[in-house]
């Protein structure tokens, strides 16, 4: 999905007005031992959404120690000093609140759901397990099996998603973002309870921590609360500079191509390494986000309207771009063939396509299609507490600002035409990217001995 | 109109739903609220895959795929595009017992995005290339569930649980049964389903009662007032005990297991809840969770959970594991549903699920779509509005005693009928 941010306070021009109850816009504001605060106000039902976003993702787990960060995400939960395994859960749960935790290449979240008369005593536990957390091997090992059974479970039985390894591993064959954030296997097994805690130690501070509150609070008050929970733990130090090993420029483009056995329906993937909304020139990655819209957002889009709907060689296809991100990322374009269209053929027909939407001037029409869509779900954002939430904490947790969510629909409007195919041409080149096909075993072996 | 209109205020939610009821005697429960300017529109329709012909499975669910496929005067492309154009979010689907589809659109929008829905439901075209496109859609999406193993096991669970019964059969179709399916087939489905009658409607957001009831009669109002529903018999789930292995090449098992559940209208239920919440229900506080995944690190997924068909009520779950330790899973798991069956949940237990499921409720209504989901549920139940106001009542009188029958009921013996797709090592 392309990254959508969210605003409760500009709208485009054209889009309804702002409502008049006077609803606030989102404030943020910094406590004095660093730890960002954003609040997000909601107040059609009584429920708050209580999120710690650390600045730290499993891009940047120690070489030969992949999947800590979401390890770590994991031995979270195993408890205090003061408030000891399952303690923590079983309270959120006795007061009706819902709670998960997710990590992501740049970034690691905890959260709970829950009636908004409880949010105080959320940020006392949440402070409690930023730097009281015991771990004992008692307690790791099982957890480590339980992270193995995840990775068997996500990956192991899905040749797809073995697939979609091979293909990050290979667009990115220096940075970390080729690394799976759940780790690779074998150094999983050997993750211990110290790789935890040095982890834990160098992370997770206040410093390095973003509060995010959204629903039926006011700012005044988040404020109050924080300081007396978060507020009282001490700045370590200034957050862990994040210089991960950059990708070279890409010089060739590539394929990978995995078979299996339990493959019957092949599928065509691309991956393109192009700049984040953090790593790119102003209006580059807003470019990129109408780019990958008008391309693949769906079935009024380029590709779809041709590879499906004229030529017929696919049964469906869209695209995607990731842009949030703290260094450079990734586009995706991926298609499932139409019976009996071969990958090669359906290859060679996306790279027409897209030569051919880098050689024609872009029609107004379908340009102003692709930005009235997202800018709306602009608006359809502010239904949904969870979805504000999580797009201003992957924005803060990337580099970006609360304004650079804010004004995100003005900067889609002011996107041209021409900087879309200028996006295009520029980023999209087969030279940055690798093309996965997904094949059963007998195709391979037929391509193989003809 | 007051913007802080909510429908999960302690005092009374059912104050919020207003009853529209059309002149033409189409029915919708309404919560208005100005707070964010869009309408979310919720239906489902009674009758759904259930009701495909014998040897035309997967019928429903190409006619729900076909609906915004193209209708009037646009064709599959046009459709699209006035779908983008106005930016609404439109789509329809269908499970064993239903169809259902959804509106959303912001305010400036209103008019334009109920008259795509009354086209789409009224007048959809199911042009032949549109039918070819999405029938090769839905085959793609067969075979690439081949043998993937969660929708193993699903066809593994549900053919020994429902033999000869609808509920075994898929609701996507299978490849030869899609490729069977004609435009007529669609036009007589749709004129079967397609009834005012068992017509559920939920909407929210920034529109009146007025307003709402001339865009339902437009939409739904020539409908025919009388469905034509195949009786489909009510079945309990078999083979309980039994083992349905398939054999796949990979490291893990996956399992789905089951068991007769406990009707909704039982008096029963709620008790029904609060159990199965603790067995299985409540992510780091369940049983299963704690014994299975917790204490020996078997699974990272396990889950128990009540589903009611129309016809069956079930108590459902799953779990993954190693091969090597597919075995010590089902063991413990079955141990649990042994032991929660012949003592009974503790008082404390039993007080710490009633808080978290009463407690728990308000975040079902925190976005306008989810309101409307809730709203049609209820309906679907036949339900009062009231019943926002009534249902933690209902889960807070559940007694000790109550749980206990409840998970005598539920859980009998502890044994239930599993499925299972992988090499598992220590299953008979």
């Amino acid at each position: 999905m392309s990254t959508q941010f969210s605003s409760t306070i500009a709208l485009t021009p054209g889009a309804a007005a702002a409502p008049t109850s006077g609803a606030p816009g989102v404030t943020h504001l910094k406590l004095p031992n660093g730890m960002e605060i954003v609040v997000i106000p909601d107040h059609r039902t009584p429920v708050v959404t209580h999120m710690v976003w650390y600045k730290n993702g499993s891009a940047d787990d120690p070489l030969g120690k992949s999947g800590i960060a979401h390890f770590l995400e994991h031995l979270m939960f195993k408890g205090t000093k003061e408030n000891p395994q399952g303690a923590f859960s079983n309270l959120v749960a006795e007061l009706g609140g819902q709670e998960n935790a997710f990590t992501g290449y740049d970034y690691t979240a905890y959260f709970q759901r829950i009636g908004k008369e409880h949010l105080a005593t959320l940020m006392r536990f949440e402070a409690d397990r930023m730097i009281n957390l015991l771990l004992s091997d008692e307690v790791v090992g099982p957890e480590r099996e339980v992270v193995l059974e995840e990775r068997r479970m996500r990956v192991d039985n899905d040749p797809g998603a073995q697939l979609d390894e091979t293909l990050q591993a290979t667009l990115f064959a220096h940075h970390p973002y080729g690394t799976p954030i759940i780790g690779w296997n074998h150094e999983i097994e050997e993750l211990s309870r110290e790789d935890a805690l040095a982890y834990y130690t160098r992370f997770y501070t206040p410093e390095n921590a973003i509060l995010i509150v959204a629903g039926d609070v006011d700012a005044p008050t988040v404020e109050t609360l924080a300081a007396q929970t978060y507020g009282k733990i001490p700045a370590r130090a200034q957050a862990p500079a994040r210089r991960r090993p950059q990708e070279p420029p890409p010089r060739a483009e590539r394929l990978v191509t995995l078979t299996d056995e339990k493959v019957e329906q092949p599928s065509h993937e691309r991956v393109f390494v192009v700049p984040s909304y953090t790593t790119a020139a102003p209006g580059e990655a807003e470019a990129l986000d109408v780019l990958a819209h008008m391309l693949g957002g769906g079935p009024a889009s380029v590709l779809y309207e041709t590879l499906v709907g004229e030529d017929k060689l696919a049964v469906s296809v869209g695209a995607y771009y990731v842009g949030a991100a703290l260094d450079d990322t990734r586009l995706y374009i991926f298609a499932t063939p139409a019976e009996g269209v071969d990958l090669k053929d359906l290859d060679i027909a996306l790279d027409r396509v897209l030569g051919e939407f880098i050689e024609t001037q872009l029609n107004e029409e379908d340009l102003q299609r692709a930005k009235t869509r997202m800018i709306a779900d602009a608006v359809y954002a502010r239904d949904s507490q969870v979805s504000l939430a999580r797009w201003y904490g992957e924005a803060l947790a990337t580099g970006l600002c609360v304004v650079d969510v804010a004004d995100w629909p003005d900067r889609i409007d002011a996107v041209t035409g021409a900087a879309v195919i200028d996006a295009a041409r520029k980023w999209l080149e087969k030279k940055r990217s690798v093309t996965g096909f997904l094949l059963p075993k007998e195709t391979a072996k037929e391509t193989a001995d003809a | 109109m007051t913007a802080h209109n909510t429908l999960a205020t302690p005092k009374s939610r059912a104050e919020n739903v207003q009853r529209v009821v059309t002149p033409g005697g189409v029915e919708a429960w309404l919560v208005e609220s100005y707070a964010v300017p869009l309408v979310a529109l919720e239906f489902s329709a009674r009758g759904g895959a259930a009701q495909d012909p014998a040897g035309k499975e997967g019928l429903a669910t190409l006619l729900a795929s076909l609906l915004d496929e193209g209708a009037g005067p646009h064709d599959s492309r046009s459709f699209h595009r006035v779908v983008e154009d106005l930016a609404v979010h439109i789509g329809f689907g269908a499970d064993r017992d239903a169809l259902s589809g959804h509106l959303q659109t912001l305010s400036r929008n209103l008019d334009q995005a109920f008259a795509l829905l009354k086209l789409a439901l009224n007048d959809p075209r199911f042009d032949e290339d549109a039918i070819e496109r999405v029938r090769g859609q839905l085959a793609a999406g067969i075979k690439r569930d081949a043998n993937e193993p969660d929708a193993m096991v699903a066809k593994a669970f549900r053919e020994a649980a429902f033999p000869g019964h609808p509920y075994s059969r898929p609701a996507r179709g299978e490849l030869d049964t899609l490729e069977r399916l004609t435009r007529a087939d669609l036009e007589t489905m749709r004129g079967r389903l397609f009834a005012r009658d068992n017509l559920k409607i939920a909407v929210v957001g920034a529109i009146d009662a007025a307003t709402l009831a001339a865009r339902l009669d437009e939409t739904f109002g020539c409908w025919s007032p009388r469905g034509d529903l195949a009786p489909v018999s009510d079945i309990v789930v078999h083979d309980i005990g039994a083992r349905k292995i398939i054999d796949l090449d990979v490291p893990q098992s996956t399992m789905r297991f089951g068991r007769p559940g406990i009707a909704k209208k039982d008096p029963d239920y709620f008790a029904a809840v609060v159990v199965n919440h603790i067995l299985g229900g409540g992510v780091f506080t369940a049983r299963l969770f704690n014994e299975v995944r917790e204490k020996r690190g078997l699974a990272y997924s396990v889950y128990s959970q009540l589903h009611e068909f129309d016809h069956c009520p079930m108590m459902v779950g799953g779990a993954a594991t190693k091969n090597e330790r597919a075995g010590e899973t089902i063991e413990v798991l079955e141990e649990q549903c042994r032991l929660l069956s012949a003592e009974g949940p503790s008082p404390d237990e039993l007080d710490k699920a009633k808080k978290f499921l009463t407690g728990s409720y308000a975040l079902r209504f925190d976005t306008s779509t989810k309101i409307a989901g809730q709203l049609v549920n209820i309906q679907i139940d036949g339900l009062e509005p009231s019943y926002l106001d009534e249902r933690n009542a209902k889960i807070d009188s559940v007694t000790l005693e109550d749980a206990r029958r409840a998970a005598r009921r539920l859980l009998g013996d502890g044994k239930v009928l599993l499925a299972v797709a992988g090499r598992p090592q220590g299953i008979s």
